[in-house]
């Protein structure tokens, strides 16, 4: 299996996916360098985490630019599996990929912590092998991971069981207190109307390995590797 | 454009002396022209020259089995074996950081990342130590928050985890906060790069961000003491880019896995005047540079600003002749500026050139080698005995023990730094194993099953006690740290931190602090690779404690034998090594300062020699997988370390019951929080314990079995009793509560 994990300016997750789906998972790994236009042979793409264009503009507003975008577009439109993390969510939204918003964390603090999300959905190529209402140990890293989206947009949603993930505590109860940045909803992971397309502020690759202190995070990569191994079949 | 004439004046105002200013005049063999004066004055200055510190300096021990590279280049480089090293270096950045705190920090941050991966290294921690003024200070809060936000701002967006550090208030530093930054990399032994210029004819590169006059005099404002005029400054202070930090790291890095470039340095202090000078010494060269071809970001700048200016971001590199393209090629992926701007020569002299004619021509050596040295005077301060004196027994006693024992564990100093850290992104890379908030944090390195371990401290008190035992006593904490999760100390850097040198009383505390880090050192052995002298940490006359900052950093063979300084088992023994030193010892303590408000006596007795055995104890213990967990006992005492086993538990407090070590005739408050040295709180499982104790025995480690793990209550039998959920919301809540930030 090829995956591809997507290199912009000013990324820096992206050894840490790399390492995670290479070394610990054993898939067939590359970097793409945002330059390219086109992501034939791939079977996933991966958009990770870091600080596009230093965030210096709307998080991956510059990103969103990058020929490898028109790449990842016809990619997902094509249904191939796709999955944004942390800065890769914030792209993929700001490309009209994944619908609503990015706005700053509602302490206006960076966060960086080890927190709870529940799987809401086990439809998808990154979840169909995680039983809905799981609950997740998972960190995450962001200053802007405060997910926003309108009613109307946020009732489509809802409606089409777009929502993926809800921050949580640890016995899986969806609170206020939960909820470490303010997102509507609790939301902290959302997929396309198709459902091959995930974005997620938490960050899977950072706990893929029992070493981490969670490796919850390989449940994502592992139902990916179940699905398109099903795909091919 | 008309020249600047140089006058003796113009000399004093670039802080230079009279002396100074004849003998630039002897080693040039003429008067300086306004340009190079500006060279000398920042290559003089004592940021870039230790012209104060050099004598004393000397006195480390630098060499060792493992070191690759020790003190003069960028960082030092430590060997951890199958063909991998760590680049490693602290440096300050306290006055930037006093005038305009975020991007004091945020600056200090990207500087010290340069300084690694010039080396070849890719960076993978970095630790901070902090000291600001007292809490409620006025100034206090506005400094916290843009510092922590500055080195978050800069950590974050390059990607390198902020795994540790220290944060501690005080009086001393109201006027001159310090803020000390460490970095540490991974590098290949057959990858090292250093900053030297050699071959000549090779082309000499400037990459990275575009020139502008941020921070020109920097190294020169480093330099001085801090008055009301300081905020006048603020130009002076640089402006950090994170993005192209993070473009001209990868950049780097993939240049240095082709073999195009003989030298690479960053533009850090003093910019490209320090970069090209020091770069020709190292090799024994000279250059010529044109300055119309260095990129520049604003209009008619003069040579005298290219040469001073600190704009951030910008590397020095000697290509190979003829590779210029191969180079040229790198940085245009990575949308970096790019300009050849000159070539090494080999006549020892450095020659810049503008507008087509010579702007500045010195000898390498005149600015390097023959910058002056000072052995400065140095006197033991009149009042330091009276500062010494101390009578333990009219020290009222504590009307309740169990709020005094909360009080401590919540006061700013002790308190959880989780609102610190969190802001700080500590886990990217993914090799953190040990998060913030234990004495070590703990990396692996990946490709191997080794791993690093990285604490740095400073008890500033003991210091200003004593600075001979302070320095000493710096050492053996880091190194007890890192031994406590299981290490080998194999490395130190520190970050000296001191009033102005041209202060008898100060000088003698700068070279008694040296002494004692130099003799911990040795007790170690321990080599010193690099570090950095911060003077005229003073304001308005008044000098900060003698801060020497000490980095340890230590190696795990095999990293599944890592420790946690946190209880895990209900029903574990918990044993107490080094349990012989039981003498009242308060002077300087915590306890002292913060129920009593006093910061005197004599700082506890420093053993370096039963240290360095309690350290080889620890590691045996850790190695044979004898131990739940290990903890230093340092501040606070006995009572401290009790109740930071408990509540610093990621899974939330666990109880403990232990007995008294001390002899009954001490008082129980002296018993809960003296301050003895050389000794750690250690748990195990009750199997293990024979064992444990005979590996001490090896090691002529006193043992003292204290209690149990367990229950919902943290006890010392008879004296005092607390709940541990109850404690830890006092621990939990003390900063961030007193710097009224919220939760």
């Amino acid at each position: 299996m090829k995956i591809a994990v997507l290199v912009f300016p000013g990324s820096n997750c992206d050894h840490d996916a790399y390492h995670a789906l290479r070394h610990v998972l054993g898939l067939d790994a590359h970097f793409v360098w945002h330059k390219e236009d086109r992501l034939s042979g791939f079977d996933a793409v991966v958009v990770p985490g870091g600080f596009t264009y230093g965030d210096y503009l709307r998080t991956g507003a510059m990103a969103k630019l990058s020929p490898v975008m028109g790449a990842v577009r016809r990619f997902a439109e094509a249904g191939g599996p796709v999955i944004g993390i942390c800065n890769g969510f914030q792209i993929l939204l700001e490309a009209g990929i994944l619908p609503g918003a990015m706005i700053a964390n509602e302490s206006l603090k960076f966060i960086c912590d080890t927190i709870y999300i529940k799987s809401e959905t086990s439809t998808g190529p990154f979840t169909h092998e995680i039983p809905s209402k799981s609950v997740l140990r998972i960190p995450i890293a962001h200053y802007q991971g405060n997910y926003y989206a309108d009613r109307e947009t946020l009732a489509l949603l809802e409606s089409n069981e777009q929502v993926v993930f809800r921050y949580c505590d640890a016995s899986g109860n969806v609170s206020t207190e939960a909820n470490p940045n303010g997102s509507v909803a609790n939301i902290a992971g959302i997929c396309n109307s198709g459902r091959n397309v995930l974005g997620m502020m938490p960050h899977p690759e950072r706990c893929s390995e029992e070493d981490m202190g969670s490796a919850d995070g390989r449940r994502l990569f592992a139902s990916m590797i179940r699905w398109l191994e099903e795909k091919g079949r | 454009m008309k020249e600047i004439a140089v006058t003796t004046e113009l000399a004093r105002q670039h802080g230079l002396s009279g002396e100074e200013v004849d003998r630039i005049g002897k080693v040039l063999g003429r008067d300086p022209n306004f340009t190079e004066l500006g060279i000398f004055s920042v290559m003089w200055s004592e940021h870039c020259s230790y012209k104060s510190s050099r004598v004393h300096l000397k006195k480390f021990p630098t060499k060792g089995p493992r070191v690759l590279q020790g003190p003069g280049e960028n960082a030092g480089i430590v060997d951890i074996g199958e063909g991998l090293a760590v680049a490693f270096k602290m440096e300050s950045h306290n006055h930037p950081s006093c005038i305009e705190p975020y991007l004091g920090a945020a600056t200090g941050v990207g500087g010290i990342l340069r300084d690694i991966f010039t080396m070849g290294a890719r960076p993978i921690a970095l630790l901070d130590s902090l000291r600001f003024g007292r809490i409620d200070h006025p100034r206090t809060r506005v400094l916290v928050d843009g510092v922590v936000s500055g080195i978050a701002g800069y950590g974050n967006c390059i990607g390198v985890p902020t795994v540790g550090g220290e944060v501690t208030f005080d009086e001393c530093y109201d006027g001159n906060i310090l803020v000390n930054v460490f970095a540490l990399g991974v590098v290949r032994h057959d990858r090292i790069f250093r900053g030297t210029a050699s071959g000549v004819g090779n082309p000499i590169l400037c990459v990275g961000s575009k020139t502008g006059r941020d921070g020109i005099h920097g190294a020169t404002m480093a330099s001085e003491e801090l008055d009301d005029q300081s905020e006048e400054k603020r130009p002076t202070v640089q402006v950090g880019d994170p993005f192209t930090g993070k473009l001209l790291l990868e950049a780097c890095l993939e240049l240095m896995k082709t073999d195009a470039i003989v030298g690479i340095q960053d533009m850090g202090a003093a910019g490209l005047t320090s970069a090209s000078f020091e770069m020709a010494s190292r090799a024994g060269t000279g250059f010529f540079m044109d300055l119309d071809r260095v990129p520049q970001r604003e209009e008619k700048m003069t040579p005298y600003e290219l040469m001073l200016s600190e704009s951030q971001e910008r590397m020095l590199i000697v290509a190979k002749k003829g590779r210029e393209r191969e180079v040229h090629k790198i940085f245009e992926k990575w949308d970096l500026d790019f300009s050849v701007i000159g070539e090494v020569t080999g006549d020892g002299v450095g020659r810049i050139r503008m507008g087509g004619r010579t702007v500045a021509e010195i000898p390498i050596v005149a600015v390097t080698d023959d910058a002056p040295v000072y052995n400065r005077p140095a006197a033991r301060p009149e009042g330091q005995d009276a500062l010494q004196r101390l009578d333990f027994s009219a020290l009222p006693f504590p009307s309740d023990l169990s709020e005094t024992w909360k009080r401590i564990m919540g006061c700013p100093e002790m308190a959880d730094k989780r609102w610190v850290y969190r802001q700080y992104d500590h886990m990217i890379r993914t090799n953190t194993l040990v998060l913030p908030g234990s004495d070590a944090a703990v990396l692996r390195v990946k490709g191997t099953g080794r791993g690093i371990a990285l604490s740095v401290d400073c008890n500033s008190r003991y210091g200003f006690l004593d600075p001979y035992v302070g320095g000493m006593l710096a050492v053996c904490e880091a190194a007890r740290n890192v031994a406590c999760s299981g290490a080998e100390p194999i490395g130190v850097t520190d970050c000296l931190n001191f009033g102005n040198p041209e202060m008898p009383e100060i000088m003698w505390q700068f070279r008694s602090a040296i002494e004692g880090m130099a003799k911990a050192c040795e007790a170690f052995q321990v080599p010193v690779v690099s570090g950095n002298v911060s003077f005229y940490n003073e304001t308005k006359g008044k000098g900060i404690h003698p801060t020497p900052t000490v980095a340890m950093v230590g190696l795990l063979e095999d990293v599944s034998t890592r420790l946690v300084q946190w209880f895990r088992e209900e029903g574990d023994l918990i044993l107490l090594a080094g349990a012989d030193r039981n003498a009242v010892e308060l002077g300087g303590s915590l306890y002292l300062n913060e129920i009593h408000g006093k910061v005197s006596g004599t700082p506890p007795e420093a053993d370096p020699a039963h240290e360095a055995r309690l350290c080889g104890f620890l590691r045996a213990a850790a190695s044979k997988r004898l131990l739940s967990s290990a903890h230093d006992l340092a501040e606070g005492g006995l009572a401290c370390a009790l109740a930071e086993a408990s509540v610093t538990r990621p899974a939330g407090p666990m109880g403990a019951r232990i007995s008294n070590p001390f002899p009954e005739s001490i008082r129980a408050d002296f018993a809960m929080f003296s301050e003895n040295q050389g000794r750690a709180l250690l748990s195990c499982p009750p199997e293990k314990k024979a064992a444990l104790l005979a590996t001490a025995a090896e090691f002529r480690i006193t043992m003292k079995e204290l209690g149990v793990v367990g229950g919902s209550a943290i006890e010392i039998e008879g004296i005092v009793q607390v709940e541990a959920q109850e404690m830890k919301t006092a621990w939990a809540g003390g900063l961030a509560g007193a710097l009224g930030f919220g939760g």
